[in-house]
């Protein structure tokens, strides 16, 4: 089957973001496809390489990262919802006139169509947190 | 699943649960109904619990600083979405009716409810 997931909870606070990933990871062990994890609201803050977790602790936005590389996921950060929580890749940083950017390995900023188009695309539409 | 020129259209459902102003729920569900709009499919929303306070008449958000956008369901008809569904013991649980939305709604049962859900193909919540 070919999922689609979004994730609207940020890192930590929530586990909407850890239930997600053990969901795709999961899915990914049974054959399963994914499609996309577009990440909105609060969940865009998955997609920032600055958090520092204690050592001993889980590190979500790594895990995600790795993930991505790993299985070549598509991981979409909403542009509308990160712009509103300062979360930056080179591009928009540059056009935003802001002096850093905080995007973390095999994440991408674009916009809620990517949402849509997963729901269209996917055969199921997986929603965490919200 | 209906044929549009675009290819399959499917059924979307936009699930409205939260009040509007307390989250950013309410507003960020809004922009996706709206993006989403383009994309020609079978749209509908609708609206539980304290979300049926995201269509009441009058609101007035001055002292919030922050936008009102209740406006904008209003605009939902020039987007070809008109379904939405208003679950009735939600609105009566909060001492509302009909005449108090900013926009014309159906006012269904959480029977009536659960069958809307039931018949789509995409579900998204917040």
């Amino acid at each position: 089957m070919k999922f689609g997931i979004l994730v609207n909870e940020g890192p930590y606070t929530h586990a909407a973001s850890d239930t997600a990933y053990q969901f795709v990871k999961a899915a990914l062990a049974k054959g399963h496809e994914i499609y996309r994890v577009f990440f909105y609201h609060d969940g865009v803050n998955n997609g920032t390489r600055l958090t520092v977790p204690p050592q001993d602790d889980r590190n979500v936005v790594k895990r995600w990262s790795e993930l991505a590389a790993l299985h070549k996921l598509d991981l979409v950060v909403c542009i509308a919802a990160a712009q509103r929580r300062g979360l930056m890749d080179a591009a928009e940083a540059k056009r935003n006139g802001k002096d850093a950017d905080n995007i973390a390995p095999g994440f991408r900023i674009s916009g809620l169509g990517q949402l849509i188009e997963a729901g269209i695309q996917a055969d199921r539409l997986v929603v965490f947190g919200g | 699943m209906s044929q549009t020129e675009a290819g399959v259209a499917k059924k979307f459902l936009y699930v409205n649960r939260k009040a509007p102003y307390g989250t950013i729920y309410a507003l960020e569900s809004l922009e996706v109904v709206l993006i989403g709009a383009a994309f020609d499919q079978d749209v509908s929303l609708a609206f539980l619990g304290d979300g049926v306070y995201q269509l009441v008449k009058g609101q007035d958000t001055k002292g919030l600083e922050m936008k009102n956008f209740s406006p904008a369901f209003r605009a939902l008809e020039d987007y070809d979405v008109t379904k939405l569904y208003v679950e009735q013991d939600a609105l009566a649980a909060r001492g509302l009716t009909e005449a108090d939305l900013v926009v014309p709604v159906e006012v269904v049962g959480a029977e009536r409810m659960a069958e809307i859900m039931e018949s789509q193909d995409v579900i998204l919540s917040f």
